[in-house]
């Protein structure tokens, strides 16, 4: 199997979902992926927040506009204004709450004017009908011990195409993605064993 | 024109005390080390107190003496305000010294039925408006100022050395040890000096007290400098029959708007914050601000970005005025036109314009770096429309990508325990790295810091998850704070 991450860089003009515990890491690398500013939609009431030192490891925080909502329904209406106007290619959206069909789908044509990638992290199992792709991303202990960003992304929802499930790595020094191939079809000695 | 007791004056007003003027009063200025007098009212004066005495001194005297303290910024706006109210006389109007204003009253004093009606007139209104005036008249500014600081009147023209005859020579306008010397020598009076041979005085007190002499008898210019109006950018539209819906209130900023846009064009200036007054006929007034994330004067711009402010606003039985104003205005030079297009520049700031309308300009943030090994003051968040971007972010060692207040876990020891529970979760470890030693900045006390130093780990879990824990040595005890991609 050849490792081809499909659906990877994430669709313009659409709202994509991820979830997980690794979904802070999968939106740092599309924004990583993509040139521009980025915004950052979250809820003042968060504790948990986005540390800028930790993110510079995958693009520059002076990319980084923060929007700070104090409720969800202000959140999305922040994202909603930002996927139309256009101006900024990606809009990352922390969202506490399941969307609705409505919000899910005003949001979708937000997008679709403004031609802006949406993603939403979403707390486990509040997906959206909307959502034109569903990941769920989730840290891996990787086996060598010498690689410590490895992740694990499946695709759990493609509304154009195949699902699937990727081991991924994030090499911090040349700012890249690299997909890791399963192991046991790694090319090489271990072939000679089957 | 001299107001002897601007600060106390200005300070009654504020104070609106019953009676202000039968108590002593006194606005007090820490002067080296001391409190000391700087403006008394009337009542004090007479009560013999005076300006330069320690506040100590001065209730010994007169134990029931009304104070506060002195505030010179707003003396000076207060200043500001009077001359601009003298420009009512004649146009030409400068401040003099911290208490006094200038006028040069050339040709304009007919309009006011003359000399002597006319510093009536404004002593008049000042006495209405509470303060102490006194007024002098002459035809130099040195022999006005010291008609008003020694003995009021007017001069009549061309006789000034009369009128400045018998005034002490502390009246024109020179500094206390020259005044004492020339008494010394017994030259009390302008009239002396005058009178005086100029050489020898030269001599022993330079050109000081001729020239100043020679300025108030006209010899010499002193020219009176008027100040700038500070540019105003306010505009009004009253309507002859109330309007009531929104796009006809749109229709109405749009004509304010393209009125006061040319205007900041022509002083090369941008609007910051706007702020639209709809009065309403039953005589209430609802105001729209709109806080503008860089300096903007294109009309087709900013008006779209009223639109929010404007639905909102509840119109009761009609609108009959507009008045918009930029309340804060920057300089924003004329840009070239044509070449290379500025990135995502004027959209990006409409957009952060747009959403700061919903959840406040000052929500829209930015991170900039911060210079501390501290992992929660490495970066600071500024307002992203009152901050420029800025890059050197670097952290010599790994760090996580979410932060969170400390969660303490149950571990002990000095080193990572083997398996932890953590938000409901039960972790293995498999791999920890570290410690990495952080101490507290004793410079800045901060509460979460006061277990002391903390050695951080890095904890790989055979769950997957890889987390940032740390254990403070002082008070034995395991945290997490933060997660790594």
């Amino acid at each position: 199997m050849q490792p081809n991450l499909h659906s990877f860089p994430l669709r313009p003009g659409r709202v994509h979902e991820v979830c997980g515990p690794g979904a802070t890491s999968f939106a740092a690398i599309v924004a990583a992926s993509g040139a521009g500013p980025v915004l950052w939609v979250r809820q003042d009431w968060v504790t948990e927040i986005l540390n800028p030192v930790g993110l510079a490891a995958f693009f520059d925080p002076a990319r980084l506009l923060i929007a700070q909502a104090p409720s969800q329904s202000d959140a999305l209406a922040v994202t909603e204004e930002a996927l139309r106007d256009g101006s900024v290619p990606l809009v990352v959206t922390e969202i506490t709450r399941p969307l609705d069909l409505r919000q899910g789908r005003r949001l979708q044509l937000a997008a679709g004017t403004g031609g802006s990638t949406g993603l939403c992290l979403i707390p486990e199992g509040m997906g959206s009908n909307a959502a034109e792709t569903r990941w769920h991303a989730s840290p891996r202990l990787a086996p060598d011990g010498a690689d410590s960003t490895a992740l694990r992304w499946e695709l759990i929802k493609n509304k154009t195409g195949t699902l699937g499930a990727w081991d991924v790595r994030w090499d911090e020094t040349a700012h890249r993605l690299h997909v890791v191939s399963p192991v046991g079809e790694r090319p090489g000695p271990a072939q000679a064993r089957g | 024109m001299w107001f002897p007791r601007l600060a106390s004056d200005r300070a009654l007003r504020r104070r609106a005390v019953e009676g202000p003027f039968a108590l002593p009063f006194a606005l007090v200025q820490k002067q080296a080390s001391a409190d000391r007098l700087v403006c008394l009212n009337a009542t004090a004066e007479t009560l013999g107190l005076h300006r330069g005495m320690a506040l100590a001194d001065a209730r010994v005297y007169c134990p029931d003496l009304v104070t506060a303290p002195a505030d010179p910024p707003a003396e000076a706006r207060f200043l500001e305000t009077l001359r601009r109210w003298a420009t009512r006389y004649c146009p030409w109007v400068g401040r003099d010294g911290e208490d006094g204003l200038v006028l040069d009253v050339t040709g304009a004093t007919h309009l006011h039925g003359g000399e002597a009606a006319m510093l009536d007139d404004m002593r008049a209104r000042a006495a209405r408006a509470g303060l102490a005036l006194r007024a002098g008249l002459a035809d130099t500014r040195g022999a006005a100022w010291a008609l008003a600081h020694h003995g009021e009147g007017i001069a009549a023209p061309g006789d000034t050395l009369t009128a400045l005859g018998p005034l002490p020579v502390a009246a024109l306008r020179l500094p206390p040890d020259t005044v004492t010397g020339l008494q010394r020598l017994g030259l009390r009076l302008v009239a002396d000096l005058a009178a005086a041979p100029r050489a020898p005085l030269a001599r022993r007190f330079g050109r000081g007290p001729l020239a100043r002499l020679d300025q108030a008898l006209g010899q010499m210019p002193d020219p009176v400098t008027p100040q700038p109006d500070p540019p105003h950018y306010g505009i009004r539209l009253s309507l002859p029959e109330p309007i009531g819906l929104a796009r006809d209130v749109m229709a109405g900023t749009e004509r304010l708007l393209d009125r006061l846009c040319a205007r900041l064009q022509e002083d090369e200036a941008g609007a910051r914050i706007l702020l639209l007054t709809l009065r309403r006929v039953d005589g209430d007034s609802r105001q729209v601000e709109l806080r503008l994330a860089s300096p903007m004067r294109d009309p087709a711009r900013i008006l779209p970005l009223f639109t929010r402010g404007i639905e909102a606003v509840d119109a009761g039985f009609g609108i009959d005025q507009l008045r918009l104003e930029a309340a804060r205005t920057e300089p924003l030079p004329a840009q070239q036109l044509g070449g290379p297009v500025n990135a995502g520049g004027p959209t990006l700031d409409d957009l952060v314009t747009r959403i700061g309308t919903r959840i406040g300009l000052e929500n829209v943030l930015r991170y900039l770096p911060a210079d501390s090994h501290i992992p929660e003051r490495g970066f600071s968040a500024a307002a992203a429309a009152f901050s420029t971007p800025e890059s050197g972010w670097s952290s010599p060692r790994p760090r996580p990508l979410r932060l969170f207040p400390p969660e303490p876990i149950a571990a002990s020891g000095p080193h990572p325990p083997a398996r932890f529970r953590w938000r409901a979760m039960t972790l293995a470890t498999a791999r920890a790295t570290g410690p990495e030693r952080i101490a507290p900045e004793w410079w800045l006390p901060d509460e979460s810091w006061r277990h002391g130093t903390r050695d951080y780990w890095r904890i790989e879990t055979g769950q997957g998850r890889r987390l940032w824990l740390f254990h403070t040595p002082a008070a034995p005890g395991w945290f997490v704070q933060g997660e790594f991609p």
